[in-house]
């Protein structure tokens, strides 16, 4: 076991899929010489050379462009986003271009790329800097969605992503670039399963489904209901797509509670879209309503008491579990 | 500001005279035979598809190049097997111009089974990867991006391919072209970058929404590039200026951008009966049709009538059994809905 930061497992992720297949190539703004303005990318312009690691001007339509038509050529691209906000100025190319073109042209040709971008709150950044952006992915046919929360899974996952032959948008949260976890050492490539999610704390009394950054803020409020008798199991969905919806319905279907943590805004948040599905297909099996927590529908404020009013917060979470299990 | 009453009047925009001169540019025989075959079989291809439009049998929209045929004609040829096209909606030209059959464009447009893309496409999204034609792009400046992609593979493993993506001159004022070319310059990619400058963005002339009298050239001096024009309506000067722009990516020489001028007979889709264009402008434009100048050349140049008249027959021929190939096209089955979201062909989202 060795001690990593989220922030260097990205590295390592990078380095793992660049040393894997000679086909992988990264392109963004300031991850080759500058290293990343989250220091995610250090190191691997040394490592890997200026043919595969390279910096771009700031054209963020021609960069996934760039990654696009390479991966149609037979390179397997990827492109950084720096904040998953500035997606907005390209979601041309994700949403229009990316995700359709092996649809609309029969399947003629596959786009095997993955596009990392630094999603989330908690740095004082701002409404353009800040936003939880998954949903605006999710609701994208052709898109696969990705959005890990601890360091072996941004290692793995970013291995799957990789190595998938679909286009991927890989969330990074920047609450978790610091944050450290225990990664083993030794044994080969770390590759994770797109589309799976993970019982991240077992529990019998209420579900807790929640993504990125909010599933350290769900695991604070599990210890403090289990404080109160309220053994929560915590999911964290770790792919929206595909999404393990097995894993969920399960959970549900022992616990018959559930409730998300979504950073995101609250209409359309990627929790509407499980809550929705759990209404379908387990709602014999629930005992009460299904409860959101998310961000309110308001852009994000920028002031760190205001920032950490938005959110979910463990505080939060718990006191809004607690009040409904009391109901 | 221009009062009511004279909004969107303009000055018409003349063509310029045939350069005569080049009759003599060094072109091989059969090289100008196929640029006039290829020239028929998009001329004769898009009449065909325009009829059948006013009959009914094609949905939804399209954008012809009739006019604009000696472009797509001259690249196509100039390009080599391998090389990449990325087009824009009005895409029909240079999808035939690089050899994909006929009958399977003119399915796509009916939207039949036997589609080029099974009917998932459409008339807009014209792709044959098999023939290089990396695809058509009906959000303008996009694919000027993607076309950078190809070309990074070819810089990366070597290959001298060259991706050369076609636009018309509204492109020029999209974002995505200037991120584009900067880029490619930027990289040195072997990009090809062909502004069809026909004076119309959509119903606006060109000229009301652009800065410079020449939307593409003079948009080159700003990322390091040579500013070049060409006749658009000679196939002949745009084989020459293809194969050159084309060399010079192939061998590491990085980017171009090429202004060729032209003039679309129809307008801007099916919908338009482009009436805001002078009657004095069309008209003469309509006497620099590329089509009948080339055929004038060939005969000066002493090819024999009966050559290219065997050529025009065998074109009618082929787009009758493309038209008839399309008819006689099951409609598509409705399980295509559901594939090919995926690389594993299917369109699955959840376990």
């Amino acid at each position: 076991m060795a001690e990593l930061t989220y922030r260097a497992a990205v590295s390592m992720g990078l380095a793992q899929e660049l040393a894997h297949d000679p086909n992988v190539v990264f392109l963004g703004e300031d991850v080759a010489g500058a290293g990343g303005v989250f220091k995610t990318t250090g190191g691997l312009l040394k490592e890997f050379g200026p043919k595969r690691v390279r910096d771009a001007p700031i054209s963020e339509q021609a960069i996934l462009g760039a990654a696009m038509g390479a991966a149609m050529t037979g390179l397997r691209p990827i492109a950084e986003i720096m904040f998953s906000d500035f997606l907005a100025v390209c979601w041309d190319m994700v949403a229009n271009e990316i995700a359709k073109t092996r649809y609309m042209t029969d399947g003629q040709t596959s786009l095997p790329l993955v596009i990392r971008t630094a999603n989330g709150a908690g740095s004082r950044f701002g409404a353009q800097h800040s936003q939880s952006v998954e949903n605006w992915a999710m609701m994208i046919p052709g898109l696969k969605v990705v959005a890990p929360s601890t360091a072996i899974d941004t290692i793995g996952l970013l291995a799957a992503a990789v190595r998938d032959p679909d286009p991927v948008i890989f969330f990074e949260h920047k609450s978790c670039y610091p944050m450290k976890f225990d990664v083993p050492t030794g044994g080969g490539d770390i590759v994770d399963e797109l589309g799976t999610a993970k019982i991240v704390r077992q529990g019998s009394d209420v579900t807790i489904v929640a993504l990125a950054f909010m599933v350290h803020k769900a695991l604070g409020a599990a210890e403090r209901l289990a404080e109160h008798g309220i053994d929560a199991e915590v999911i964290d969905v770790r792919s929206l797509v595909p999404l393990d919806t097995k894993t969920i319905l399960d959970s549900v279907a022992k616990t018959s509670r559930m409730f998300t943590v979504e950073e995101n805004p609250r209409l359309c948040g990627w929790g509407a879209e499980v809550v929705s599905i759990v209404a379908e297909d387990a709602f014999w099996d629930l005992d009460a309503p299904v409860v959101r927590i998310t961000t309110p529908h308001v852009p994000l404020p920028a002031a760190d008491s205001l920032e950490d009013a938005t959110i979910p917060s463990v505080d939060r979470v718990f006191d809004t579990i607690m009040k409904a299990v009391q109901q | 500001m221009p009062s009511y009453e004279d909004y969107g009047n303009h000055t018409p925009v003349f063509p310029q005279p045939v350069d005569r001169e080049n009759a003599k540019l060094p072109i091989p025989e059969e090289v100008r035979l196929k640029l006039f075959r290829v020239q028929q079989e998009i001329r004769q291809f898009e009449k065909r598809a325009y009829d059948m439009f006013l009959q009914g049998l094609v949905k939804g929209t399209s954008h012809l190049s009739l006019g604009q045929e000696a472009i797509a004609a001259g690249f196509g040829v100039a390009m080599r097997k391998d090389d990449w096209t990325f087009a824009t909606y009005r895409g029909h030209a240079h999808t035939l111009a690089r050899g994909v059959p006929m009958t399977p464009v003119m399915a796509e447009f009916l939207g039949r089974e036997n589609g080029l893309m099974g009917g998932k496409g459409g008339s807009m999204h014209l792709t044959s990867v098999e023939h290089g034609v990396m695809g058509s792009y009906a959000i303008i400046g996009a694919h000027l991006c993607v076309a950078n992609g190809a070309a990074w593979t070819s810089q990366f493993n070597d290959t001298g391919q060259v991706a050369v993506a076609f636009f018309g001159d509204g492109t020029t004022n999209i974002g995505a072209f200037h991120e584009a070319v900067n880029f490619a310059a930027v990289w040195n990619l072997p990009t090809v970058f062909v502004c069809e400058n026909n004076l119309y963005m959509e119903y606006t002339s060109i000229a009301d929404v652009s800065p410079v009298p020449n939307p593409g050239a003079d948009r080159a001096a700003a990322y390091g590039l040579p500013s070049i024009i060409v006749d658009g309506n000679d196939a002949d000067a745009v084989y020459m200026v293809a194969a050159e722009a084309l060399d010079k990516a192939r061998t590491g020489g990085g980017p171009s951008i090429i202004e060729a001028q032209t003039y679309r007979h129809h307008g801007h889709s099916r919908a338009d009966p482009g009436k805001y264009r002078p009657k004095e402008e069309v008209e003469a434009w309509n006497e620099r049709d590329p089509l009948p100048m080339y055929h004038r050349r060939l005969l000066e140049i002493g090819f024999g009538e009966d050559r290219l008249t065997a050529v025009v027959q065998e074109t009618a021929s082929s787009v009758d059994e493309a038209t008839e190939g399309a008819k006689n096209g099951a409609l598509p089955n409705l399980e295509s809905i559901y594939t090919d979201v995926w690389d594993d062909g299917g369109s699955q989202w959840r376990n």
